[in-house]
């Protein structure tokens, strides 16, 4: 049995604030490629081309045949419990705040046996499902789960180290204006956050959705503008330290390629937007965050990027949001190594066309806000650092798996 | 025997001449004129510290400023407008410097703006100052008080779903200025020369359409109208030397004669 979790007593002043030591991170190049399916939450495996054989741990050959052809694939994950055990003491000083730490052996449905983690519900020779997450050294571990979903399943303290679950955790939206803020809002308190913070630029401007998201409750909003390092500085000095989420949904959309206008205009207030915005907030809220990865139940967790999938895919006609997607990527991938052993995930979650006014003229389908909301929050249950929201933009990022130069000709085809 | 610029300086420093500040300080939340989102828009002002006494530059401090020609309190060129696109010495490099000092005469708007939030100025209430403080001199600078710059937030723009909403001259008003009284420039404390409105009259933001292409000046988002009397004050308001540029923002003061 589970015990549900509570939500954190106010903190002690008096005491130091725990500081986050990493996991041990080295792995060979085939465990890496583990962490890549761990990241976009894929239990895969390695399948050998030649002779059928599924095998785990990562190699670098197949066990069987010798054949250097294998290939990662979605593997089922179902398997059976033979043996457990418990480690009660380690001189590494991540595990040793953890013990015991419960392991075993799962034989899987699909053939090979792995030794994994255990949920806390997971005894004797149960069923289970295996889940693939990464770590806070951004590596892979390997939980198994009971078949069955059991009651307070994703308070378990092994599961919830694995995932940024939004229950008891406070969470910053920095776009108040954007479309779907109020169906995120909504969603993140639907799973348990216990606040809502959503910044809100130009507060000189009319803002419809204000009494909407006041409707809600446990929402606050306020003033944020990531192109004004003065209103980001602000916010972060007044919430930084209570921020255990933050969605970065900022940005500035306009259709157009460098040959669109006879101007970089447009082209600098996305990127001061999209890009600029994204390190304003990383150099404030980014730096509070990530020394408070282990700040007990509501420590902080996840820093999640909205990006158009044409940071990965440029998209025909939106060229200056592909080239402001692919810089922001590039910026949260630096962010995701510097952070990488705080215990704060860097998520990117690339979205398809929006059902907004900017992408009005598009045939669908399209991504509305609740889908968004939806995404992000299970995303975010699922631990996951990369995720994509509507149809288009699961299409591009597997197109784009497979072979980037491949989607990124057949995207920009006339 | 004194000069004019000796007696000038005397008055200075005894107080007898005040300096008056027209200007709003330039923060990154004050509002800027909102086009529809299609066209480009008026860059708000921006300052990022390139370093403060700090391993950026360890005994100095100093910001990088960004922000469009129309930006905070601001002057209009003849070339802001394409109705003043070939009017000689219509850019902020080459209009005559003698043009950013000179008379300004203050219209007393408040009742009328405070009653209609789109209240226009009419020739009418001209005259109905002149019948009171005399003939709008030529060449001299008209101000419209209105008190709207101690508007704050959300209220200063007054933006709903059908556009602004601020005072501003009716096409005739601004006409009799230019033509019957052959103004040098006109100014607001509004967002700009023209009523929130001004999109809907003919023409069409008509003090911009004539100020301009008759070669005069606008300046708006002023504040502190109420410290200048109707006539008497002298107005100094250069904008910045920016190659063919449309306008810019400035410093706007006004020397005001105490009474007495």
């Amino acid at each position: 049995m589970t015990e549900p979790l509570q939500p954190p007593p106010k903190k002690n002043p008096l005491k130091r604030t725990r500081v986050p030591v990493s996991p041990p991170g080295t792995r060979s190049r085939a465990a890496t490629a583990l962490a890549v399916m761990a990241a976009e939450g894929r239990f895969a495996l390695q399948h050998c081309a030649d002779c059928g054989r599924i095998q785990y741990p990562p190699r670098d050959l197949c066990r069987a045949c010798l054949s250097g052809a294998l290939q990662w694939r979605d593997t089922d994950p179902m398997g059976q419990l033979v043996a457990e055990t418990a480690i009660r003491a380690t001189p590494d000083t991540h595990f040793r705040d953890r013990l015991p730490i419960r392991i075993g052996t799962v034989l899987l449905d699909a053939g090979p046996s792995l030794i994994c983690r255990l949920h806390g519900d997971v005894s004797g020779d149960d069923r289970v499902r295996v889940i693939n997450r990464i770590d806070a050294a951004g590596q892979a571990i390997l939980l198994a789960l009971p078949l069955k979903e059991v009651p307070h399943m994703q308070d378990d303290p092994a599961l919830r180290a694995l995932s940024c679950d939004p229950r008891h955790r406070r969470v910053l939206i920095t776009d108040a204006r954007a479309p779907e803020a109020p169906a995120l809002a909504r969603a993140l308190l639907k799973a348990g956050a216990s606040r809502v913070f959503l910044g809100l630029p130009e507060a000189w401007k009319p803002f419809p959705a204000r009494s909407e998201l006041e409707d809600i409750g446990n929402c606050s909003i306020m003033p944020l503008d990531v192109t004004d390092i003065d209103s980001v500085r602000e916010l972060a000095a007044g919430i930084g330290g209570k921020t255990d989420i933050l969605i970065n949904n900022a940005r500035f959309i306009r259709p157009g390629g460098a040959l669109a206008r006879p101007d970089t205009i447009f082209a600098r207030q996305e990127l001061d937007t999209g890009c600029l915005g994204l390190m304003r907030l990383a150099q404030t809220f980014g730096r509070a965050m990530a020394a408070r990865g282990e700040d007990g139940v509501n420590n902080a967790t996840a820093w999640v990027n909205i990006l158009p999938i044409g940071a990965l895919v440029p998209q025909p006609g939106f060229g200056l949001s592909s080239a402001t997607g692919a810089a922001a990527l590039a910026i949260s991938h630096g962010m995701r190594a510097d952070m990488r052993g705080s215990g704060v995930r860097v998520m990117n979650l690339y979205t398809g066309p929006m059902d907004d006014e900017w992408h009005q003229e598009l045939p669908p389908p399209k991504v509305t806000p609740s889908a968004l909301a939806r995404a992000i929050v299970s995303a975010l249950i699922a631990g996951q650092e990369e995720a994509t929201a509507g149809e288009i933009a699961r299409d591009l990022h597997a197109r784009w798996r497979d072979d980037p130069a491949l989607a990124i000709r057949e995207a920009l085809a006339k | 025997m004194t000069g004019i610029l000796a007696q000038l300086s005397g008055a200075l420093a005894s107080g007898r001449v005040e300096i008056v500040d027209l200007t709003h300080r330039l923060t990154p939340d004050f509002p800027v004129m909102v086009l529809p989102p299609e066209f480009g828009q008026c860059a708000p002002f921006r300052k990022t510290e390139v370093s403060a006494y700090d391993h950026r530059g360890p005994a100095w401090r100093w910001n990088e400023i960004t922000m469009n020609e129309h930006t905070g309190t601001h002057f209009d060129a003849p070339s802001h407008w394409i109705t003043g696109r070939d009017v000689p010495d219509g850019a902020t490099d080459s209009i005559p410097v003698r043009n950013f000092v000179g008379p300004v005469v203050v219209i007393d708007f408040t009742a009328e703006a405070a009653a209609d939030e789109d209240a226009l100025l009419e020739v009418a209430h001209i005259q109905a100052w002149e019948d009171l403080h005399g003939r709008i001199p030529a060449d001299c600078w008209v101000f419209l008080r209105t008190d709207w710059s101690k508007r704050q937030g959300a209220a200063y723009l007054n933006l709903r779903e059908d556009g602004a909403h601020s005072p501003g001259p009716s096409p005739e008003a601004i006409r009799f200025l230019v033509e019957e009284r052959d103004i040098r420039g006109f100014g607001t404390e509004t967002v700009g020369t023209d009523a929130g409105q001004a999109g809907h009259l003919d023409p069409p933001y008509p003090a911009h359409a004539t100020l301009h292409g008759a070669g005069r000046y606008g300046l708006q988002c002023m504040c502190d109208l109420d410290r200048l009397p109707a006539t008497g004050a002298v107005l100094l308001a250069a904008p910045l030397k920016i190659e063919n540029g449309s306008g810019s923002p400035l410093r706007v003061l006004a020397l005001v004669e105490k009474e007495g």
